[in-house]
């Protein structure tokens, strides 16, 4: 608890800063990783991620020192390589992209962890943290190199802002963008250099190894909430933000947590929760919906068998107890009495001791019912061609989905049949003129 | 059988164009009259997107040039607009109907600007032609294949340009759709414009078009419909004679033999 609010009252500078800039550096490469997940180039990002490290080594070899400038420049360099590599090979030789990927991925970040290990047998004084870009480490992020990675981060989301509309098109319609005349070369020439820029900026949080998560993950869970580009990234955005707070506080409170690996569990947390919760695309909203839908064709049911009661017995106002409305078809009685409760509530019912009665606007919906079911069978048999015998079940499910719209074409197409193909009348709506 | 006129407002000449080696088209020569409602027929694979596709220079060319209002594609592109195939784009992208008809506008805005009240003005009116009004903030993952087909045609309309490449335009489209797009399209031609359009269903052939290009790897024939839509020219087009060229050029491309040196 004390450790929460030493965190977050963010007293002490050195914190402040560090907070500063994980946040400003996890929300560009989220801002960017937007793109490049539209683009559907999530494994692209991670060859990058993975090809910077053998520049960061290289460059470190040959300056002997950590300054970042040489750093991004290595790695820039590598991240680039590992580009026109993939591109190479796809274009030149019969082995797809995706084959292409994980051949340089695993090839140049093979180099660089031999790299690293000769780095560190040389026993070079300097040399600690670098192992750092493994998995991250926003703590060492202060002075001149929280300086350069702010500034790194703030042009990328300046450009981003500023390429908004071209980068949209070329994501979403690359021939269109190109017939247009856009320079859509170039456009992606830019994008890709973002990319990388944002995969260099990024390590310095989370490492080479989850730097793909950072740049992916944030669209991916932000895709779930919304179906508009700007508010997209603006969720990213924010996912990105929450998740590398929190990942700077539980390495604050206990510095031997990696940083980096905490960040992207954060992320993929906020993923899973979206992959489950959101509207629409949700798993559960799905669940939800389905079980509503089965909630309504119960109760559609239970007012066609009122119905169809009245209909045998005429007498549409009869009261009946539940053993009445089993004998008719059997309804489990976990569903059958809160379907009876809600119908009631509703006003299609009216319940006296154990018996319910149909009200009028009960009457009409279950009349509806009964007459969709029959007009759908005659639809079959006459213009389908199906046996009498088999139209039944099929109708069963229908006469539940059957827009107000269908219903009129239906009955115009079928020009108000009198009865369906088991000679049961077909009820209408008394037309009142 | 092949038809050409004066002051084209697209000439091909010699065209070829291959995939790893492939030719998919093989010296086409072409020219089409200002103001006519082109089809564009042949079997699956004829390369038919090809042809529209490598007049645009989306693709590149292994020999031939294109012209456009007698000059090059550059000069000219404002004045042409393109309607790709509908499942040539994910159309599950976070985007509104009206965000997607606005793009037909960014030629005219150029890079770096924001669409003006004006451009979207132009999108609603175009989105109006095409009875998708209503659906102008739904959106485009939440439509039915043909509202898809008509969301490109309003980003082509208002692209406002004189001469249109459609690839299909009418697949997965109800009836009553394919009528209303059709009739766009025989206005758009009565003001002047020329349609191109990639066309698969032989039935609408003469009651749609005033031309007719017929496609299959090479070019079968070009010309006014009257002249050209018939049984022997038909049965060149879908026929098996073509099988010889297609085993040419497959055997082309497994032996990587190159089909014309660019030397
Ligand atoms: N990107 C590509 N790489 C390799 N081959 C391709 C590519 N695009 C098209 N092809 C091949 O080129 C040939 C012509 O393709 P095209 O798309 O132009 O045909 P089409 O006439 O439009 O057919 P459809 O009626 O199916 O749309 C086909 O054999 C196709 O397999
Ligand atoms: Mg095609």
């Amino acid at each position: 608890m004390e450790d929460f609010i030493t965190f977050f009252s963010f007293q002490d500078p050195n914190i402040r800063y560090v907070v500063a800039g994980s946040i400003l550096i996890a929300v560009s490469s989220a801002i960017v990783g937007c793109f490049t997940f539209l683009k559907k180039k999530a494994l692209v990002g991670d060859a990058v991620a993975h090809s910077v490290l053998p520049g960061i080594c290289l460059s470190f070899i040959l300056t002997g020192t950590k300054n970042p400038i040489y750093i991004i420049i290595g790695a820039f360099v590598t991240g680039w390589i590992s580009l026109i590599l993939i591109d190479y090979i796809t274009r030149f030789s019969k082995i797809k992209e995706d084959t292409a990927i994980g051949l340089i991925l695993s090839v140049f970040f093979g180099i660089g962890v031999l790299l690293l290990t000769m780095i560190q047998h040389n026993g070079n004084a300097s040399q600690t943290g670098l192992d750092s870009f493994l998995f991250g480490k926003a703590a060492a992020l202060v002075g001149y190199d929280l300086l350069i990675f702010s500034i790194i981060s703030i042009i990328l989301l300046l450009a981003v802002i500023l390429f908004f509309k071209e980068f949209t098109l070329i994501s979403f319609d690359e021939n269109f963008a190109k017939s247009i005349g856009f320079p859509v070369k170039r456009l992606e020439l830019v994008l890709t250099t973002l990319t990388v820029l944002a995969v260099v900026t990024g390590i310095q949080a989370v490492g080479v190894v989850l730097m793909a998560a950072m740049l992916i993950t944030p669209s991916a869970a932000a895709k779930f909430w919304t179906n508009k580009l700007n508010i997209m990234l603006i969720l990213a955005a924010v996912f990105a933000a929450f998740s590398s707070i929190s990942g700077a506080f539980i390495s604050f409170t206990s510095p031997s947590m990696p940083t980096g690996p905490w960040i992207v569990m954060v992320i993929s947390i906020i993923a899973l929760t979206s992959f489950f919760f959101a509207p629409r695309h949700g798993i559960l909203y799905n669940i939800i919906k389905q079980r509503s839908i089965k909630k309504r064709i119960l109760h559609e049911n239970i007012l066609k068998l009122f119905y169809q009661l009245g209909e045998r017995e005429n007498d549409f106002n009869a009261s009946r107890s539940i053993d009445n409305i089993l004998e008719k078809r059997t309804i489990k009685l976990g569903a059958l009495k809160p379907g009876l409760r809600h119908l009631t509530k509703q006003g299609f019912l009216s319940k006296n001791k154990n018996f319910w009665t149909l009200t009028t606007e009960g009457k009409t919906k279950g009349q509806r019912i009964v007459k969709l079911h029959r007009l759908w069978e005659v639809y079959l048999t006459k213009y389908l061609r199906i046996a009498p015998d088999h139209v039944h079940e099929d109708a069963d499910n229908i006469e539940h989905f059957l827009t107000p719209e269908l219903e009129k074409r239906l009955e115009n197409l079928l020009n108000y049949p009198e009865s369906d193909p088991h000679s049961s009348a077909i009820p209408y709506d008394q037309i009142t003129s | 059988m092949i038809v050409n006129v004066e002051n084209p407002v697209l000439e091909i000449h010699d065209l070829t164009v291959t995939y790893s080696r492939k030719p998919v088209l093989w010296g086409v020569d072409l020219t089409l009259p200002k103001g006519s409602l082109v089809g564009i027929i042949g079997p699956n694979g004829a390369g038919k997107s090809t042809l529209i596709k490598a007049a645009m220079d989306l693709i590149p060319k292994s020999s031939g040039w294109v012209e456009i209002f007698g000059e090059d594609l550059k000069k000219v592109r404002k004045k042409i607009s393109y309607v790709p195939q509908r499942e040539s784009v994910d159309w599950d992208f976070p985007a509104s109907v009206r965000d997607v008809v606005v793009m037909g506008r960014y030629a005219d805005i150029g890079l770096f600007k924001r669409p003006r009240k004006a451009d979207y003005e132009a999108a609603d009116y175009a989105l109006k032609q095409v009875k998708l009004s209503e659906f102008s903030n739904r959106q485009i993952s939440q439509l039915s294949g043909g509202q898809q087909q008509r969301v490109f045609l309003a980003r082509a309309l208002a692209q406002q340009a004189d001469l249109y490449f459609m690839d299909e335009p009418f697949a997965g489209v109800d009836a009553a759709t394919e009528k209303a797009i059709i009739n766009i399209l025989k206005q758009m031609s009565e003001q002047g414009k020329t349609v191109v359009v990639v066309h698969h269903d032989l039935q609408t052939v003469t009651k749609y078009f005033d031309w007719l290009v017929q496609l299959n790897t090479r070019l079968v024939a070009s010309g006014p419909i009257e002249q050209v839509f018939t049984q022997e020219l038909l049965q060149e087009t879908y026929g098996g004679k073509l099988t010889l060229l297609s085993d040419v050029s497959t055997l082309m491309h497994t032996q990587q033999l190159p089909v014309r040196d660019k030397t």
